[in-house]
C-alpha cells in the first residue's frame, strides 16, 4: 500500500503579544496515513489536535516541518483535502444542492455538472428528496451528513474530519457513525478523523493515534485490527474493551503528569 | 361549547365564523380600532363636542376641551383640504414631483457610496482605520447644521436639497454595511477558505448574503432619515416641494395645509419602509420562521 498523507517534524508555534511568550501548540509531531486508511487521532482537550488537521488542510502554515500528498508538499488548501467541519457550518442561505456544489464552485467548475455530481453524493449520504431544503430545516444529524456530502464531492485524496459528531446526541451519533463507515466503504477515502470520543475512535478507525497535550504530540499509535465491516455491537465486545482501557490509561496519564507537573499547563517549554 | 376540541373521534369542530375571522385579524382590528378612536377624539376637540357634553358637569373647567381649528384642524377639514389638493386644484403635484425627485437622487447617491465604503470599511482593516474617525465624528455631528455651509456651498437651488439628503442617509447606511461585514461567521469564513475560494468568490459567496440583512436594516433607518431632509432642505429659499409647502403654509397659519404635508411625508415614509420590509422577506426566505 502506497503511503497517501504524511506529516514530518511539524512543529507550530504562537507568538502571544500580551505576555511576550512563545505558544508551542504541535511539537514535532510525525504521521503516517496509508492510502484507504482509516486513521482516527484523540487526546485530552486542548491538545492541539483540531490544529493539526488544520496544518494538514493548509488553512494554518507550520512553523517548521511539512504535510505531503502523494508525496507532494502542500502549503494551502487544495482539492486535494477537504474537511468535514465540527459545526455542520453550512451557508444557512443555501439549499442542501447549493451548499454541496459550494466548493466545486470555488473551482469553477459547470453548474450542470456540479449538480450532477452532487446528486450522487447526497444521495450517499441518505438525503436524496432533501435537495431543495434549507440548513434550519434539517435535524443536526441531517446537517451533519451535508457537511460530509459537500467535502466527499470534491473527491479529495484525503478526507479531514473534524470532530464531526461532537454536537449530536449519543444516539444520532452512533447511527452517524455507522452510517460514516458504509460511506467510507463506498467512497474508498482515505480519512483523518479527529475525535474526543475514544469509542468513537476505535469503532471507526484502522489505527488510533493518541495524542499528549501541551504541546500536542503524538504519544503512541495503536493498531485497532478488528475486521470490517463493523457492526455497532463490536462496541460491546471484551477486545474492544481492552483497546478502550489502553487508550484511557494514556490520556490519562497525560492528565496526571500536567496536575501533577511543576508547571501550568499554558506555560510554554521554551 | 362549540370550540370544545372533541379527542378520539378524528375531527375537530370548527369555531364559528365571526370568532375565525376575529382570530385572524385581531392584529388590524386593535389597530384599526384605536385609529378611529382617536380621530374620533380629534375631530370633538376641534368641533366642541366633548366640551359641550362636559359643560353640564364641570362647568367652564370644560372650555380648554374646545380647541379652534387654527390649532389643530381636524380629520375632517384634512380630508377636504387633501381632496382639494390632490384632486380640485392639483396644487400638491408639482411639489411632490420635485420632493420624490430630490429624495431619490440624495438618497440614490447615499446608498452608492455608503454601502461600497461600509462594506470595504469592514472588510479592509486600514481603511476601517482611515475612515473610522471621519464616520464617528460626522454621526455626532447634527447634520442639519450643515445647511448652512450646504447652502454657500451650492446655493438654494435642487442640488443643496440632494446633499442634505444624502448627509442624513449615508452614516446608517455605511455603518449598517461595515458592521456587517465585520459579524460575518468566522466559521463561514472558514470553509470557504478551506475550499480555496478567490477573494472575489468569498466576498459573493459569504460576506454579501450574510450581510443583506443589515444592509435592508441600515437602508430602513435612511429611509426615515432622508424624509426629515425634505423638510429641512426646503426651509429656505426654496419655493416648490412639499417641505416649501408645510413650512409656506405654517407661517401663514393654514394648518390644513401643514397637515395635508405631514400627513403625506408620513405616508411616503411608511410606504417606503414596508416597501424595504418587503424586500427584506422574500430575500431572507431561507431564515427559520421564530
Amino acid at each position: 500500500m502506497a503511503v497517501k498523507l504524511e506529516a514530518r517534524d511539524i512543529r507550530l508555534e504562537y507568538y502571544q503579544p500580551r505576555t511576550d511568550t512563545r505558544l508551542v501548540a504541535l511539537d514535532g509531531v510525525n504521521l503516517t496515513v496509508m492510502d484507504g486508511e482509516f486513521v482516527s487521532i484523540v487526546g485530552p482537550s486542548g491538545c492541539g489536535k483540531t490544529t493539526f488537521l488544520s496544518v494538514v488542510d493548509g488553512l494554518i502554515a507550520a512553523t517548521n516541518g511539512r504535510v505531503m500528498v502523494n508525496g507532494r508538499v502542500v502549503s494551502r488548501p487544495g482539492p486535494d483535502r477537504a474537511v468535514v467541519f465540527q459545526d455542520a457550518s453550512l451557508l444557512p442561505w443555501r439549499t442542501v444542492e447549493r451548499n454541496v456544489v459550494y466548493g466545486l464552485e470555488c473551482l469553477g467548475i459547470a453548474d450542470a455538472e456540479a449538480k450532477a455530481r452532487a446528486r450522487k453524493f447526497i444521495d450517499m449520504v441518505g438525503l436524496s428528496g432533501f435537495e431543495h431544503h434549507y440548513p434550519h430545516e434539517l435535524s443536526g444529524g441531517m446537517q451533519q451528513r451535508v457537511n460530509l456530502a459537500r467535502a466527499l464531492v470534491m473527491d479529495p485524496e484525503v478526507l479531514l474530519m473534524d470532530e464531526p459528531f461532537a454536537a449530536l446526541d449519543a444516539q444520532t451519533r452512533e447511527g452517524m457513525q455507522e452510517e460514516l463507515l458504509r460511506i467510507w466503504l463506498q467512497a474508498k477515502k482515505t480519512v483523518l478523523f479527529i475525535t474526543h470520543q475514544i469509542d468513537e475512535a476505535i469503532y471507526l478507525s484502522d489505527r488510533v493515534v493518541v495524542f499528549s497535550g501541551r504541546p500536542g504530540r503524538v504519544k503512541e499509535i495503536i493498531e485497532v485490527g478488528m475486521e470490517r465491516p463493523r457492526r455497532l455491537t463490536v462496541k460491546r465486545e471484551a477486545r474492544f474493551h481492552a483497546i478502550e482501557d489502553r487508550i484511557w490509561g494514556l490520556i490519562e496519564e497525560d492528565l496526571k503528569s500536567r496536575i501533577a507537573g511543576d508547571r501550568p499547563p499554558d506555560t510554554p517549554r521554551d | 361549547m362549540s370550540t370544545q376540541t372533541v379527542i378520539g373521534e378524528g375531527h375537530v369542530e370548527r369555531p364559528p365564523p365571526l370568532v375565525r375571522w376575529y382570530a385572524e385579524h385581531r392584529r388590524a382590528v386593535f389597530g384599526t380600532l384605536v385609529a378611529i378612536l382617536f380621530l374620533l377624539f380629534w375631530e370633538g376637540l376641534s368641533r366642541g363636542w366633548w366640551a359641550d357634553a362636559l359643560r353640564p358637569l364641570i362647568g367652564h373647567a370644560a372650555d380648554p376641551l374646545l380647541v379652534p381649528p387654527i390649532f389643530i384642524s381636524s380629520p375632517s377639514r384634512i380630508a377636504a383640504e387633501a381632496w382639494r389638493m390632490f384632486v380640485v386644484t392639483r396644487e400638491i403635484w408639482s411639489d411632490l414631483r420635485f420632493s420624490a425627485m430630490e429624495y431619490a437622487l440624495g438618497l440614490g447617491a447615499a446608498i452608492a457610496v455608503g454601502m461600497p465604503l461600509g462594506l470595504a470599511s469592514g472588510w479592509y482593516r486600514r481603511l476601517s482605520y482611515a475612515v473610522g474617525p471621519f464616520l464617528a465624528g460626522f454621526n455626532a455631528t447634527p447634520q442639519v447644521a450643515l445647511l448652512p455651509l450646504i447652502i454657500i456651498w451650492v446655493g438654494f437651488g435642487l442640488a443643496a436639497k440632494i446633499l442634505i439628503i444624502f448627509a442624513l442617509a449615508v452614516l446608517p447606511i455605511a455603518i449598517s454595511a461595515q458592521s456587517a461585514v465585520r459579524t460575518t461567521d468566522a466559521r463561514l469564513l472558514k470553509v470557504a477558505h478551506s475550499f480555496g475560494a478567490g477573494e472575489w468568490h468569498l466576498f459573493r459567496t459569504i460576506i454579501l448574503p450574510s450581510a443583506v440583512p443589515f444592509l435592508l436594516a441600515g437602508l430602513r433607518l435612511a429611509v426615515g432619515r432622508a424624509m426629515i431632509g425634505i423638510v429641512v432642505g426646503e426651509i429656505f429659499g426654496s419655493a416648490v416641494g412639499v417641505g416649501a409647502m408645510i413650512n409656506r403654509s405654517g407661517s401663514r397659519f393654514e394648518t390644513d395645509k401643514v397637515f395635508v404635508g405631514v400627513l403625506v411625508i408620513a405616508a411616503a415614509g411608511m410606504l417606503l419602509a414596508e416597501l424595504v420590509h418587503q424586500i427584506e422577506r422574500r430575500v431572507e426566505a431561507w431564515r427559520p420562521s421564530v
